[in-house]
């Protein structure tokens, strides 16, 4: 029983510099790195050491907590360096990667004959399974759970998103399989939501052994966060997996080919991106090689992921592990005089949801936006901002400051269980009074899986 | 403007921690994140932000203030040369609206100036002293209330009062929870309830609302001159349920037509338009609504509070029409929307976010049971006869309940979607 939404709220953000429709290869990466944290929470237990040979599908170190989680590398070659922060925490696990693409091998198997335990088995042992994420808290599934569902959104509508039907076009067969294999994992249903303005790649609509559903309408309408809350959303004490597009395709070839498949086409993004295009590269790559020719001046922000919810990266620094997309902004670090770029400026350069910038006069613009916070922060003035951006039936302000007071009964009641800090980075955007809201959020979420869970 | 900014950023580091001016850190601070918009870039969350901050927001609301300033300076002189042509027959000419703008703009720039320049002195001095204890600049609500405070003021109210009127405001009223943001009463409405409880004579009565009526009525031997009156429209209502109702100074009998007096006294038209006595930004309707218009269209005030505001106090203005018990219930009930300071306060004051409802239906709750409030402060308690203030604090306070109301039904309806599933 397929779902349609249409969501009346929500924003779009344009931005200038999409990627093109190509796809090129990206030189091979000079270096590769698998990074703790990409996974929140995670707290990594190493397998190998400095100057170990890896093979592609190896593991490189496991979950402390849960140790069935692998995470292998995506590459051949040797462990160049583990690089530890404060408190010895591992940062990143460096890989020279010696060209020869050597894996590990397994014997291809159809998932559809396969048992639960055993394809679980197989995606925690080679690697595959840190592509779920579950709800609540957005973090790795937790392979104990049962998941009363698992959701794909094959669209994302975050600003300059890469476009999935492009991305998994001719992959059907993957895709499919990699359906079948998630189809094992949960008691209830596969959801694959598609954009219901366009009409999706084939790959998607022919589509089987999954419920398809469309979402209609501005950011966030691509987030699972979204669809989960409008076709099944969870309780206290139910679990969804979520899982990316092309996640589900390096799944399926894992079972048809019997080997781990780090290849991950990412865009080029952004107003100071040159050469934006789709760049064939894998899971971890060193940024450096699409990039450094790419620059359009040395003042900019290199971002692994969309300008909402990505991670600020440098140009030296690796892809993050569930990324698609890299953005390079302009880095907003100048003082701009009140009346001409400031404060009282006239507003044409910036993109605003309030009436009180001249954006609504120009609907079709797309804007060059920098990094600056735009004012400082201050306490809560203005209400009524956040719920025209937020279509989940939350009242975010309410939910916010429940976090920040670390109320957990209120917490609970809101709908902490049903969001993850990237539906809150519109509302983050918004803000007046220029609050880090996802950070709020987040540290609800850890708050939460603290006591609760 | 590349020079102006080397020249104040050549002093960041003074004011830095472990600069020769340190201590000086939150004045420099607020001018020189006035003059420009700081270098800060976004560390956390999203790379790129809504270009609003808080100084936008902050100063539309003081434009919007603009027309009722402007209003109210000339409409304190009209009223002053007014009173006076009692006593003085060369400003008999004066009482015509138009006659004499000149003397009446510069009357009313010299009365209201100095509180506008009071309030916002006193306010900011008390601010900057919180932002030294704190070690922050200043955050911009005082920049709103500095300009309501005087707005909501009897033109002859003495300085001194505005003055520790305003400090209280902010020291008990926002200060102490917090500053900006945390307050739970309207601070410029807090200002106004302290004085009108602490030095009830200077902001009540019938010789306050036209500047100038203490020395008429020295030079005029202390008697009211015959067609001189000194009370507001409220004023005269509230007679109405007394002995000895009068309107515009007339002294009626209470079988007369009282409401039929009323209106030829009160023209709607006039009222609307604020050519009526009253505290000096509160009198005029339409440069209220001009101001409203502002700000429902750039989306700072909330449209639904200041809507439901005017409908609920609609809706009890019709209501006391059926009770119909006595004359000042038979006064059109759209009379309440017009005169006092209802459009003023509905638009500039109940829709203070930090202090209304936050919630969608929680405003128009809070506006509907506010207007509601307000006529019923005015035509069942003579002892007010003006309700706006009061009406607003009062919802103030109860902002929490109705959200709390309105949280719970979310709650509700989030719960009961597991349940039906």
């Amino acid at each position: 029983m397929s779902k349609t939404v249409k969501l009346r709220k929500g924003l779009d953000i344009k931005l200038v510099g999409e990627a093109d429709k190509v796809k090129v290869d990206a030189p091979l990466p000079a270096s590769v790195a698998l990074k703790p944290t990409d996974f929140h929470g995670l707290v990594p237990k190493m397998v190998v050491k400095q100057g170990d040979k890896v093979k592609i599908g190896s593991a490189i170190f496991y979950d402390k907590y849960n140790e069935s989680i692998k995470f292998v590398s995506p590459v051949s070659g040797i462990i160049d360096e583990v690089v530890r922060g404060a408190k010895r925490k591992i940062l990143e696990v460096r890989i020279t990667p010696d060209g020869s693409e050597e894996a590990i091998k397994h014997e291809a198997k159809d998932p559809t004959s396969l048992s639960k335990e055993e394809v679980k088995l197989a995606m925690l042992e080679n690697g595959l399974w840190p592509f779920l994420k579950q709800r609540p808290l957005d973090i790795i599934a937790d392979p104990n759970a049962d998941p009363k569902a698992i959701f794909i959104s094959a669209f994302d509508t975050h600003p300059l998103a890469p476009d999935y039907d492009f991305i998994v076009h001719g992959q059907d067969q993957f895709f499919q399989n990699g359906l079948n294999a998630l189809a094992k994992l949960t008691s209830g249903k596969v959801h694959l939501t598609l954009n219901g303005n366009v009409s999706a790649d084939a790959t998607f609509q022919n589509a089987k052994n999954v419920q398809i559903n469309k979402v209609s309408g501005k950011h966030p309408a691509g987030n699972v966060g979204t669809q989960i809350h409008f076709i099944d959303p969870i309780d206290k004490g139910q679990f969804v997996f979520t899982v990316n597009p092309q996640d589900v395709v390096a799944i399926g070839k894992f079972f048809a080919d019997g080997q781990y498949d780090p290849k991950r086409i990412v865009a080029l993004t952004g107003s100071e991106a040159k050469n934006r295009k789709y760049y064939k590269t894998i899971i971890g790559a060193s940024v450096s090689g699409i990039v450094n020719d790419n620059l359009e001046s040395d003042n900019v922000r290199i971002i692994s992921g969309n300008a909402l919810t990505g991670d600020k990266i440098d140009r030296n620094s690796y892809l993050g592990f569930y990324d698609a997309q890299i953005t390079v902004l302009p880095e907003g670090d100048q003082y701009k005089f009140f009346l001409t770029k400031g404060w009282l400026g006239p507003g044409f350069d910036k993109y605003s949801s309030h009436m009180l910038f001249p954006t609504w006069l120009m609907k079709n613009k797309k804007y060059r936006l920098d990094t600056n916070m735009n004012g400082e922060e201050r306490g809560f003035v203005v209400t009524g901002e956040m719920e025209k951006v937020m279509p989940l039936d939350v009242l975010p302000m309410q939910l916010i400051k429940a976090a920040m007071t670390k109320d957990i009964d209120a917490m609970e009641l809101l709908g902490i269980y049903e969001v993850a800090p990237e539906d809150f980075a519109l509302c983050e955007y918004v803000c007046t009074s220029k609050i880090d809201i996802q950070e709020i959020i987040r540290e609800g979420l850890d708050l939460i899986k603290e006591e609760c869970m | 403007m590349k020079a102006l900014e080397k020249i104040i950023h050549s002093l960041d580091p003074k004011f830095e921690k472990g600069g020769k001016w340190e201590k000086m850190y939150p004045l420099y601070e607020t001018l020189s994140t006035f003059l420009f918009t700081p270098k800060h870039v976004t560390k956390k969350g999203a790379h790129i932000r809504d270009g609003v901050d808080l100084k936008r927001t902050m100063f539309m609301v003081v434009l919007a203030l603009i027309p009722c300033l402007l209003f109210g300076i000339y409409n304190t002189g009209h009223w002053h040369y007014e009173i006076q042509s009692y006593v003085n027959p060369e400003f008999e000419g004066y009482r015509d609206y138009l006659t004499g703008f000149g003397d009446k703009v510069i009357y009313g720039l010299l009365k209201v100036l100095p509180l506008v320049i009071v309030s916002y002195a006193a306010g900011l001095a008390v601010e900057f002293i919180f932002g030294f204890i704190k070690g922050h600049g200043l955050h911009e609500g005082f920049l709103v209330s500095g300009m309501l405070i005087p707005l909501t003021m009897p033109a002859d109210v003495p300085l001194w009062m505005v003055a520790i009127a305003t400090v209280f405001a902010v020291v008990i009223g926002k200060e102490v929870f917090g500053g900006t943001g945390m307050n739970i009463l309207n601070v410029a409405l807090t200002a106004r309830a302290f004085l009108y409880f602490a030095y009830p004579t200077a902001m009540s009565g019938d010789k306050v609302w036209k500047s100038g009526t203490d020395d008429m009525l020295v030079q005029a031997g202390n008697v009211m001159p015959d067609g001189a009156s000194g009370a507001t429209a409220l004023g005269d209502l509230a007679s109405f349920v007394g002995d000895s109702p009068v309107v515009a100074g007339q002294v009626m009998s209470k079988t007369d037509d009282l409401v039929g007096a009323f209106e030829r006294a009160y023209d709607p038209i006039h009222a609307f338009i604020g050519m009526i006595p009253g505290s000096v930004g509160e009198t005029s309707t339409i440069a209220a609504m001009l101001g409203g218009a502002i700000l429902i269209f750039t989306g700072v005030a909330s449209w639904r509070i200041i809507v439901s505001f005017f409908a609920g106090g609609l809706l009890f203005g019709l209501l006391m029409n059926g009770v119909s018990a006595n004359a000042y219930m038979d006064v059109p009930g759209y009379y309440h929307l017009i005169i006092g300071g209802f459009a003023f306060g509905a638009i500039f004051m109940a829709t203070d976010p930090v202090t209304a409802a936050q919630t969608g239906w929680g405003k128009v709750w809070y506006g509907l049971l506010g207007g509601a409030l307000t006529v019923m402060i005015r035509v069942l308690n003579p002892a007010y006869p003006e309700g706006i203030m009061l009406a607003i604090l009062f919802m103030n306070v109860m902002a929490p309940l109705i959200d709390h109301y309105v949280v719970q039904m979310n709650i509700k309806r989030r719960q009961k979607r597991f349940k039906t599933a």
